[in-house]
């Protein structure tokens, strides 16, 4: 639909001209959701909602007080509270939880008059790679419905893509923003670590967690994370780091930045057709002036098995607070206090978030701290080094967001390890907790968008924005 | 190193968990194969390396004490799954005769 498959910007001047109204755009996001509810992108959609509120910045764009999204309809994730409304994390267990407050990115995102007009579906507590774990069924790929999203912000990344939404806000813990753009075809940016509060995200894994935008261009992501960046009161992790316009010099050129491109991200287990994009991205991103030279990142290969023993510590020890007592599932039936936490908490978690909990609590129990815990936090710093080092002499980082193009719907399903290695050149970022952005490179012969990853210095968004926007400009 | 049934169900205790014999044996399989691949890590020698707990450098976080609204009584009760009298309601603790 014409009207909707623009991003942001290609229609901002309509909109505040009154040549279109935000109403209008509401109801045809609404109309496009349900034509495509078979794609499964959304838990729940808020249609009265969206359109008050539509009128309401409406109005305000014609008394010349609209904010910065005023608007740009948007879809969140559901583990980003929204005051009044469900936030189920794509669980059993809060599928009855309605959230009493704000998140800070979504309290931003109402004070710059977007319209929210829904919550996406999601991987269980953003435990996936495929957006199949979810207890509101999986979601599809919308450039093909027998394959998988990515995950864990599937949903948001296919709303996205199938023009229900102008952008999206989803979570990162080991790629969950990325891969999905990736294999939809779509922009996705995980911030530096501390970059944007992370207060009324359902936490995951609290020193990996990023929130970001999912989008149709560079730019709308930029004036996206313009508004949900800045430090928070609320989040003692935000950083006070001055936000600048992330907007501005974007169409700076290229010419003379130093890019790395790391032998260790093109070996083994790429997909030659990655690989192909990958070197015609690169090539033109060399025709804009850019310098690319082969570099090294020599503890990639350590990256998944630290990640694997740092997530799931962390997620084992902040899912304990899901123990049937103050919200969430409670399982009926029970007669002491111990029952009502096993059996709550048996019942009310799926099998991956179960599979992480008990990986953690074995990674942390008595005895095996040292051995595992500590020993991966310790390569943790080894592969932080890696991209200190390089960043001395690189201005950004370019590799393949994913080894392959989106997978078929339960391929790696029965097969946990083969699943996380899917993740395996997003990771690194979020151990780092630098920025990384995925966007769209190309198409395989089947059809499938392939994504390009750019990986930043922390709190350099600025330079891996504008490279990829001299990348978009190039691709057009 | 392989994880046997008996340390399952160790961990499980310990993560308020429970499950069937059947799902303990494909537990056991799939975190073996796990920590096996984990292992990987001893390659590396990492005798010293500071381990790095949170990539921002941070120290203690303070705030002046300062007494400021909290969320209502019956917002902070409106997701539980019981409550009486203004209270959470859960199960009897302590065990009865």
């Amino acid at each position: 639909m014409a009207l909707i498959d623009s991003d942001y910007f290609g229609i901002r001047d309509k909109i505040f001209s009154g040549e279109i109204t935000v109403p209008e755009i509401t109801e045809a996001c609404l109309a496009e959701i349900e034509a495509e509810k078979d794609l499964n992108a959304f838990i729940s959609v808020f249609p009265e909602h969206a359109l008050k509120r539509a009128k309401q910045v409406d109005q305000k764009i014609r008394s010349g007080h609209a904010g910065k999204l005023a608007g740009m309809v948007v879809g969140i994730k559901d583990n980003l509270n929204l005051k009044g409304y469900r936030t189920t994390c794509g669980s059993h267990i809060l599928d009855n939880f309605i959230s009493s407050y704000d998140a800070t990115v979504v309290r931003r995102l109402l004070e710059e008059d977007a319209v929210i007009i829904g919550k996406t579906n999601m991987d269980e507590f953003a435990m996936g790679s495929s957006n199949e774990t979810s207890y509101f069924g999986r979601v599809k790929n919308y450039h093909d419905s027998e394959r998988i999203p990515g995950g864990s912000s599937g949903g948001s990344a296919t709303a996205v893509a199938a023009n229900m939404v102008m952008a999206a806000l989803g979570s990162d813990t080991g790629g969950s923003i990325r891969q999905p753009a990736a294999l939809c075809g779509v922009v996705g940016l995980k911030p530096t670590y501390g970059r944007v509060s992370r207060f009324g995200l359902v936490a995951f894994a609290s020193s990996l967690d990023q929130i970001g935008p999912l989008s149709k261009s560079i730019k709308d992501a930029a004036l996206l994370l313009n508004v949900i960046s800045g430090y928070d009161p609320n989040d003692s992790t935000s950083v006070k780091q001055p936000v600048p316009d992330f907007t501005e010099d974007l169409k700076k050129s290229v010419k003379g930045l130093k890019i790395g491109c790391p032998k260790e991200y093109l070996g083994e287990g790429l997909d030659p057709e990655v690989r192909k994009a990958i070197e015609n991205a690169l090539k033109l991103l060399e025709n804009e002036g850019a310098i690319v030279e082969e570099i090294s990142l020599p503890h990639t290969e350590y990256a998944i098995a630290a990640y694997y023993i740092l997530a799931t510590a962390e997620a084992s020890s902040n899912l304990a607070r899901y123990d049937g007592a103050r919200y969430g599932f409670r399982s009926s039936g029970i007669r002491n206090l111990e029952e009502m936490y096993t059996k709550s908490r048996s019942a009310g978690f799926g099998d991956e978030v179960k599979r992480r909990i008990m990986l953690g609590t074995y990674v942390l129990s008595a005895g095996y701290y040292e051995a595992y815990y500590r020993k991966a936090q310790k390569v943790r710093t080894l592969i932080k080094q890696d991209f200190e080092d390089a960043f001395k002499k690189y201005d950004v980082i370019v590799t393949p967001t994913s080894p392959t193009t989106a997978f078929k719907l339960g391929e790696k399903m029965d097969d946990p390890l083969q699943m996380y290695l899917s993740d395996i050149y997003t990771i690194s970022a979020n151990l780092a907790g630098i920025a990384g952005l995925s966007l769209p490179c190309g198409k395989d012969s089947g059809g499938l968008p392939i994504g390009m990853q750019i990986l930043g210095k922390p709190f350099d968004e600025k330079t891996v924005l504008r490279t990829g926007q001299s990348l978009e400009d190039a691709l057009k | 190193m392989a994880i046997t049934i008996e340390e399952v169900e160790k961990i499980s205790r310990l993560a308020k968990l429970t499950f069937t014999d059947e799902e303990k044996l494909k537990f056991t399989q799939q975190l073996s194969q796990m920590i096996a691949y984990v292992e990987k890590l001893n390659e590396l020698d990492t005798e010293n390396v500071p381990p790095t707990y949170h990539v921002v450098e941070m120290n203690n976080v303070f705030r002046e004490d300062v007494v400021k609204p909290s969320m209502p009584q019956e917002k902070v009760l409106a997701n539980a799954p019981a409550k009486k009298g203004g209270y959470f309601s859960v199960p009897k603790v302590i065990a009865q005769d």
